[in-house]
């Protein structure tokens, strides 16, 4: 559509502008004053320049919190993305059971995420849950909160049945959106299955799964309650994600130079893939306008 | 080939095979949804029994069934009073959010103005920034200006990702109403205020209605911002669920019950807004 060009629409994007400034650019500014001072305690700051920087980025526990945290992304990326391709094109297209399915599988997204860790906590726990009770009575060694392996499989499970309906749900409305007439041309060429998948579903499908990986990368993350309500970031420090040792460093030991300025690292690597995400969205956007 | 010789063809095969074939679809379905729901089920399945069941015992459904777990949540106001705490943050939060959103969608979707374009990436930048990063600048604020332990600050707090989530998704339902609409009514005497709330609001109520569902949902499903912003008059119900680990060990039957109730109001609006879920969590871009 095209847009007529109309200044005083400032008017009706400022009342966004105002809350958003107070709830976003005040609170970064804070972090960004933190970041270049120092403090002896009695609310004196003096200035402590690229300091903290310059200490976070040499910090091995910074550097172990994101390797640990791009592990994290990358597998359940790995495991999020087909499985959810591989469940949409097995849904019911319309009628009482394409509903059915989708009432269900969101169930798991709209529940708050510290229950979503409680589910699991419990679910795995050897004594009381069914997962946990299970594969120890087939013999299988499982303890989340003292093996690692453990711990591990057990909150990446976790991510995997918390938004794994959110890559099927968005590939789903990118298959609905196919005509019929595509898969019938198929039919005449006698293509193969895999090829109607490789070169009919997939590219159509291509827009929607651009947005699904990048909010799965984004919000995967700065994943925090659900893996904290589990594992607490242990055995030791070995599911310790970057939000973990965030909250870990600016709450409870209040340090907060060095917290600051990690912080400020954080957003900004978040910014960059931000700007991916959007430049991929305007192009997608621009495609179907 | 008539459908007579394909009949004879195939028959002789189907007979050695069962009855009715089972499509592959729906095993594959069935798998994934039972993935899907026993863990709930087992959540479910615990807040109906007794501790002593659940410590003592395995079994798969509650044999001495209970609704002791339910009852001690709902008459002890310190627990419900979470529910409710966590309700009137919720909802002050939709309306604001939709209050500034809905104009500013507008925005958006029919004009070009300077620095639209700056302006539309940085709010997407807040719904992707990290709730961590902002917890203690907000603890510090909302101290500092008198709000902290309110249920509007935590209300603020997450105007933070909702408000952008917001605008993208009504912008996305207002793109699709034709402007011929706005042009009509202006030519018809329309103010722009009685337009805007007489013939174009009804026009993308459904819009309306999911972007609601949405700050709804990602207002309630959040925690870290809400228990950090919080102590005891606004706290919300799923900080307070960590009550449930006293001395005696984790009282696992009420945890349980306080996570099904949880559970429940987005399980009662999800049927209304199952098709627009996808476009919902895509930012109204699908």
């Amino acid at each position: 559509m095209d847009k007529t060009l109309n200044q005083k629409a400032w008017f009706l994007v400022l009342p966004v502008l105002v809350l958003v400034a107070f709830s976003a650019v005040l609170p970064v500014m804070t972090v960004v004053n933190y970041s270049v001072q120092d403090t002896f305690g009695n609310n004196k700051f003096f200035w402590a320049g690229l300091e903290w920087y310059a200490e976070m980025l040499q910090s091995e526990r910074m550097w172990d919190a994101l390797v640990r945290q791009l592990m994290f992304s990358g597998i359940i990326l790995a495991i999020e993305v087909p499985l959810g391709i591989f469940v949409a094109l097995h849904m019911p297209k319309s009628g009482f059971w394409s509903s059915f399915c989708l009432v269900l599988m969101s169930l798991p997204l709209l529940i708050p995420w510290n229950v979503v860790g409680t589910i699991w906590q419990i679910f795995g726990r050897v004594d009381i849950g069914l997962l946990g009770y299970t594969l120890d009575l087939l013999g299988i060694e499982y303890n989340y909160t003292q093996d690692i392996f453990s711990a591990w499989a057990t909150i990446i499970v976790m991510d995997v049945w918390h938004w794994t309906s959110l890559v099927a749900l968005l590939a789903f409305a990118g298959l609905k959106s196919i005509p019929d007439a595509y898969y019938q041309a198929a039919k005449i060429d006698q293509a193969s299955r895999w090829n109607v998948f490789r070169y009919i579903e997939l590219p159509k499908m291509m827009g929607v799964l651009m947005i699904a990986i990048l909010l799965r990368f984004m919000d995967s993350f700065m994943i925090y309650t659900e893996p904290f309500v589990v594992t607490g970031g242990g055995p030791g420090n070995a599911t310790t994600l970057l939000s973990i040792d965030l909250v870990k460093m600016a709450l409870g030991q209040f340090d907060l130079g060095p917290a600051a300025a990690f912080s400020i690292m954080y957003y900004l690597v978040i910014l960059t893939i931000s700007y991916v995400f959007y430049t991929v969205m305007t192009a997608m956007d621009k495609k179907e306008g | 080939m008539t459908d007579a010789t394909i009949q004879t063809l195939t028959a002789p095969k189907r007979r050695a095979k069962p009855r009715f074939r089972v499509k592959t679809s729906t095993v594959v379905m069935s798998l994934y949804l039972l993935f899907m729901l026993l863990p709930i089920y087992w959540l479910l399945n615990m807040s109906l029994k007794t501790n002593t069941e659940i410590l003592n015992t395995f079994t798969l459904w509650p044999n001495d069934l209970t609704l002791a777990n339910y009852a001690t949540i709902l008459t002890d106001p310190a627990w419900y009073m979470g529910y409710v705490n966590s309700l009137i943050y919720v909802v002050l939060n939709t309306a604001i959010s939709l209050m500034v959103a809905l104009p500013a969608a507008y925005a958006f979707s029919r004009y070009t103005f300077m620095g639209d374009k700056h302006l539309f990436f940085w709010l997407l930048t807040n719904r992707m920034a990290p709730p961590a990063v902002f917890a203690l600048p907000f603890f510090q604020l909302y101290s500092s200006v008198g709000l902290f332990d309110t249920h509007i600050a935590v209300a603020l707090a997450h105007c933070l990702f909702n408000v952008p989530l917001a605008v993208w998704i009504l912008e996305g339902f207002m793109r699709g109403v034709p402007k011929e609409i706005d042009e009509t009514a202006y030519i018809d005497g329309y103010s722009f205020g009685k337009f805007f709330v007489k013939i174009f609001m009804p026009l993308i109520s459904s819009g309306i209605g999911v972007a609601a569902f949405f700050c709804f949902m990602f207002s309630w499903v959040e925690l870290l911002l809400s228990r950090t912003l919080t102590t005891v008059d606004a706290k919300p119900i799923a900080a307070i669920m960590t009550r449930t680990q006293g001395a005696a060990g984790i009282d696992w039957g009420v945890l349980a019950a306080a996570g099904v109730l949880t559970i429940v109001p987005g399980a009662l609006v999800i049927y209304f807004v199952r098709n627009y879920i996808a476009k919902g969590f895509a930012l109204g871009r699908v």
